[in-house]
Order: C-alpha cells, then sequence, then structure tokens
C-alpha cells in the first residue's frame, strides 16, 4: 500500500458520526456532496482548510454513534489519507475497512501528535512518523484477513475476486 | 473453553463446533434489514459486484423510516430507488409506507426476528433483536451489500461483559433506566467490539418491550449486541408473533466474560442522560436545579412500543402539556398506532395537547418532524443526545423513559411522575 503523507487535523474522544456527517445531509449519498459537509458540526474550518492527504488523529471511540457509511464516504471524499485513533467505535472500523479508507489504531501516536503536524504513515510496516516532531511509533497491524480486504480495494472488490 | 451464548450462535451459523473470542469467521445470515438512508449505498455497492441479484428474497427486509412519508425530493429519490430495487428483486419483505413501521419495532412484530438467528443491519439499532434471543448487530451499507449478494458476512467473535440483573424495578422504572444506568456506569465505549450477556431472576420483572429496549442501546455502550435469555415470556412473544421455527442457546456455564457487573433493578431511580453525551446520566434526584425545556418527543426504536405509550398516557391522563412546550408522540408501528387508537391512549395524548405522527425516526436523529432551534433544550426517549443530533449545534437533548419525558412535558422541566401535582 502507498504511504500517507499530510497535516494533521485533531480531535478528542467519541467523535460521533452525525458530527462527522449530520442527518440533515443524509438525504444525499454523493460523496462530494457528503464532504462538502465533513465535520461540520465539529469542526467548520475543517472543510475549508483539508488538502488531499491529510490526517485526522482522534482520541479514543472514533466513529460511535450511527452505522452511516456516509460518515468514512465523507471523510475519504475529503481527501483524507489515513485516521488514526486511540480506538475505534466497531461499525465505522468495520465500514472504513470496507470502502478502503486506511485506519490504524495507535494510543501512544494519538497522544502525542499534535495539529498541524506532518506526518506519514507506512501502511506495510505499520509504523507512523510525526516529521515534525521527528518522533515515531508503531500502529497496530490489521489481521490477514482484513488486509486482504484492504489489498484488494474494499470488499466489493474482495467479492468479486472471489467469484 | 466454554462458549458465551452469542459464541454459540456465531459457531453453530459458521459451522463450527467451537470459536473464541478474536476469531475471524464467515458466518450464514437469517436476515438482513436495510433502510431508506443506507439501502440506497447498499444497492449501488452491490450493483458492482458479479451477482445475479440477492441470495434471498425471503431473507432481506428493506424498511424506508427514516425520512418518510418523504421529507424532500431527495429523500423521496432514495425511497425510490429502494423500492424499485425491492420489486426487481421480488424482496418478500419490503415495507411501503401504510405497512411500515420503525425498522426495529416492526421486525420482531412481524416476526421475522427470532431466537437463536443471525442477523446484520444497515442501521447501528439492529442490536434490538438480541431481547429475543438472537445474535444481531449493525453493519454499514457495503456489509449489507454484501450480505444480501452472498448471504454471509465476516465477524470477529466478541468477548462478553456478563450482567447479572435481580430484583425487580419500582413503579415508573423502566428498561431504558436500566440501559442508561448501565452506560452511564461503562460509558460510550465500555463495552467496545463486545458482547453485552443479560442474565439473573431480574429477567423475569421486565416486560419484552423493556428488553428490546435494553438491546437497542447496547450500541451506545460501544457493543457489538446486547442478549438476553429465551425465557417462558420471549417464547410467548415468538409463538405470538412468528411462524418460524427457533433455536435457543445457552451459555455454557464455563464460558468465559471480561467483565461482571450486577444491577439490583429494585434500587435504579428514573435515569437521564445529559448532553452531550449517553454516558451523562444522572438520576432525577441527582438533579437539584431545575431544567426547563421547549420540546417532548416520545417514540423510535428505542422506546416508540405499546408499553411505552401506554405509560405516557397513563401519566398524560388528565392532565396537560404545560404551555409552550411541544409534545410529540410517535408510535413507532402501524400495529402499535392501532392498538394505541383502540385503547384510548391516542385520545388521551390529543387530549393533553400533545401531536401524534405516523411512524417515522424523523426527530431522533435530526431529519424531520421536531427540529431543535438554537437554545432549545428537548427531554426525548431515543438513544442519542450527541452535539446537533436533533437539530442546531446549539440544542441540548436529554435522554429519559416514557414515564420521564411525558412528566417533563406537564412539568415543563424534567421531572418524574411523582413530581407532578
Amino acid at each position: 500500500m502507498k504511504k500517507a503523507t499530510g497535516t494533521v487535523f485533531k480531535y478528542g474522544d467519541n467523535v460521533d458520526t452525525d458530527v462527522i456527517i449530520p442527518a440533515r445531509y443524509l438525504n444525499s449519498s454523493d460523496p462530494a456532496e457528503l464532504a462538502s459537509h465533513c465535520m461540520e458540526d465539529i469542526d467548520k474550518e475543517f472543510i475549508k482548510k483539508v488538502k488531499p492527504g491529510d490526517i485526522i488523529v482522534a482520541d479514543k471511540n472514533f466513529g460511535c454513534g450511527s452505522s452511516r457509511e456516509h460518515a468514512p464516504i465523507a471523510i475519504k471524499a475529503a481527501g483524507v489519507s489515513c485516521v488514526i485513533a486511540q480506538t475505534f467505535a466497531r461499525i465505522f472500523y468495520r465500514n472504513a475497512i470496507n470502502i478502503g479508507l486506511p485506519i490504524i489504531e495507535c494510543p501512544e501516536a494519538a497522544a502525542a501528535i499534535e495539529a498541524g503536524d506532518e506526518v506519514e504513515i507506512d501502511f506495510d510496516t505499520g509504523i507512523i512518523t510525526d516529521k515534525t516532531k521527528n518522533t515515531h511509533y508503531k500502529g497496530q497491524a490489521f489481521p490477514p484477513f482484513m488486509q486482504k480486504i484492504i489489498a484488494a480495494g474494499g470488499l466489493v472488490n474482495y467479492i468479486n475476486q472471489g467469484s | 473453553m466454554g462458549m458465551t451464548m452469542t459464541q454459540k450462535i456465531l459457531a453453530a451459523h459458521a459451522g463450527l463446533d467451537q470459536v473464541e473470542a478474536g476469531q475471524l469467521i464467515e458466518a450464514d445470515l437469517d436476515l438482513v434489514l436495510g433502510n431508506d438512508i443506507t439501502s440506497p449505498v447498499a444497492i449501488k455497492e452491490m450493483e458492482k459486484m458479479k451477482v445475479d441479484g440477492v441470495f434471498d428474497k425471503d431473507k432481506i427486509a428493506l424498511v424506508p423510516d427514516h425520512f418518510v412519508p418523504n421529507k424532500d425530493i431527495k429523500s423521496a429519490e432514495h425511497c425510490m430507488c429502494v423500492r424499485e430495487f425491492a420489486r426487481r428483486n421480488k424482496i418478500t419483505n419490503y415495507f411501503e409506507v401504510g405497512q411500515m413501521g420503525i425498522e426495529h419495532a416492526l421486525l420482531p412484530e412481524k416476526g421475522l426476528t427470532v431466537a437463536g438467528d443471525v442477523v446484520i443491519g444497515a442501521d447501528s439499532h439492529t442490536c434490538t433483536y438480541g431481547a429475543l434471543g438472537a445474535f444481531s448487530t449493525g453493519v454499514g451499507s457495503t456489509d449489507m451489500a454484501a450480505g444480501m449478494a452472498t448471504g454471509k458476512a465476516w465477524f470477529k467473535v466478541p468477548g462478553a461483559i456478563r450482567f447479572h440483573l435481580t430484583g425487580k424495578p419500582a413503579e415508573w422504572v423502566s428498561g431504558k433506566d436500566v440501559i442508561l444506568h448501565i452506560i452511564g456506569m461503562i460509558g460510550v465505549d465500555g463495552a467496545l467490539y463486545k458482547s453485552m450477556e443479560f442474565v439473573g431472576d431480574g429477567i423475569a420483572n421486565l416486560s419484552m418491550d423493556d428488553r428490546f429496549t435494553i438491546a437497542n442501546m447496547a450500541i451506545e455502550a460501544g457493543g457489538k449486541n446486547g442478549i438476553f435469555p429465551v425465557d417462558d415470556r420471549a417464547r410467548a412473544y415468538m409463538e405470538e408473533h412468528s411462524s418460524r421455527a427457533y433455536t435457543v442457546y445457552e451459555a455454557d456455564p464455563d464460558a468465559v466474560y471480561d467483565e461482571e457487573y450486577t444491577i439490583d433493578l429494585s434500587a435504579l431511580r428514573p435515569t437521564i442522560a445529559f448532553p452531550h453525551l449517553p454516558e451523562n446520566t444522572r438520576t432525577i434526584d441527582e438533579i437539584t436545579e431545575p431544567v426547563k425545556i421547549d420540546q417532548v418527543v416520545i417514540g423510535s426504536c428505542t422506546n416508540g412500543r405499546l408499553d411505552d405509550l401506554r405509560t405516557a398516557a397513563k401519566v398524560l391522563a388528565g392532565r396537560h402539556v404545560a404551555e409552550g412546550i411541544r409534545c410529540i408522540v410517535i408510535p413507532a408501528t402501524q400495529k402499535i398506532y392501532l392498538q394505541a387508537m383502540e385503547e384510548g391512549l391516542l385520545k388521551t395524548f390529543i387530549e393533553a395537547g400533545a401531536v401524534v405522527s405516523t411512524p417515522t425516526c424523523g426527530p431522533c436523529l435530526g431529519g424531520y418532524m421536531g427540529i431543535l432551534a438554537e437554545g432549545e433544550r428537548c427531554v426525548s426517549t431515543t438513544n442519542r443526545n450527541f452535539v446537533g443530533r436533533m437539530g442546531h449545534v446549539k440544542s441540548e437533548i436529554y435522554l429519559a423513559s416514557p414515564a420521564v419525558a411525558a412528566a417533563s412535558a406537564v412539568a415543563g422541566k424534567i421531572a418524574c411522575p411523582q413530581q407532578l401535582a
């Protein structure tokens, strides 16, 4: 997998799917339209500032709440290359893998990395590098089964390969 | 090593004699569910798959319930997409407006979920059917698409937390208070990736509607599922509502639990979750300053069932909603609506100054039918009080039982029935 490199947007605990993409916009399923409202209820500046490749870092239980796949879709379509968190809510975790949004659980990185830091993630090794602080962290590797889904580019391709 | 109830159901559906926590398995599905928000995304994904249609037209349930009757043109288009997919694929269990209800109240009522099932639904509150002794869990749209196409889903077998429920709840204390108490105790990620297994003699004192409410909010503690043992009351419910055969699984005596809690139901008090997380709970006795409100919502997949409406009506009978307060009552299904009408509950609500809506998820997720303005406060029997969930980012939601919600509507501030004149 290609390395991710970008500037960090930092959030706290329990970033829920209602703030990632408020339900008032769920009458659309268009990724670009969803992206235009991404994080709107927690950070109005996010969508104005985010650049392709940027990275979200958060504390525990990122993506809690609704099962809406619109949440990882909006984050991916906004250009975010990876979400690093202390922990993820389980439905968000599944959805991110299934749609091909890279995510990594790493409590140490989530605690130390700050907003605005330049960060690089090597998905093959799980190494997270904070280039601003010149520090390194080891993220949790995916189990082989999930790596196969990610390598296929998501669950749909994975199923198509098997059929 | 022994297995939990959840692990036994998963093992049986994966064709394995034994599974353990952390193991990745592929399980056969008894039902795949979607609604008007999640199904259109799933349908689009399924069209990219090299399959000739759905795995079993009888094992898919499509329930437009979030934004129906259509709230705007875009939601009408989403519903049209689901309707046409259902027709094309001859889906048996598609529920049009007029037959539909809020999905997690509707499916057990229609007998589509029974004990021993493995159910996935593209809605986080799919965990509700654990009340019947099924393994059911929320997934996203791509998982739903794969489930519709293949009849299978991958799962990481969850570890478990066991909750021993003892005693009998006092008057005006319900399943909602039980689950809010638990979430307050363990936090919104207290059961992350795990199953919540409810056991104990206190369960006999909980109605099926109480159990649906408790299992429904397992997700608010981060749980993968919540599950109850199958007792006579659950059997009677299934026999009344379903013609499907059910299978009763019981946890092994030596099953492993990561944590155990004992909860004395008789000691619980009406419990309210303050903004902006379901874990911010306080008992009614801990609220010392009056919390004035603007709106009350009684309904949703959590608390829109007949028991809930009966409780609310008991509080509202002979009383009136306080001046300036909007009280919105939403029966969860058409059957519940009709029963509420026959029992005179709707008359009680209307005479008390409440409005009664057709079934919809509407206000719970800030869709429509009760959106909050800046600075407004709502006592709601729904399941989430996140920032902006029901409207403006500066509005506030207080989660509570139907008894507390109805009493609050009368008082104009958070109250329990005993506090009313």
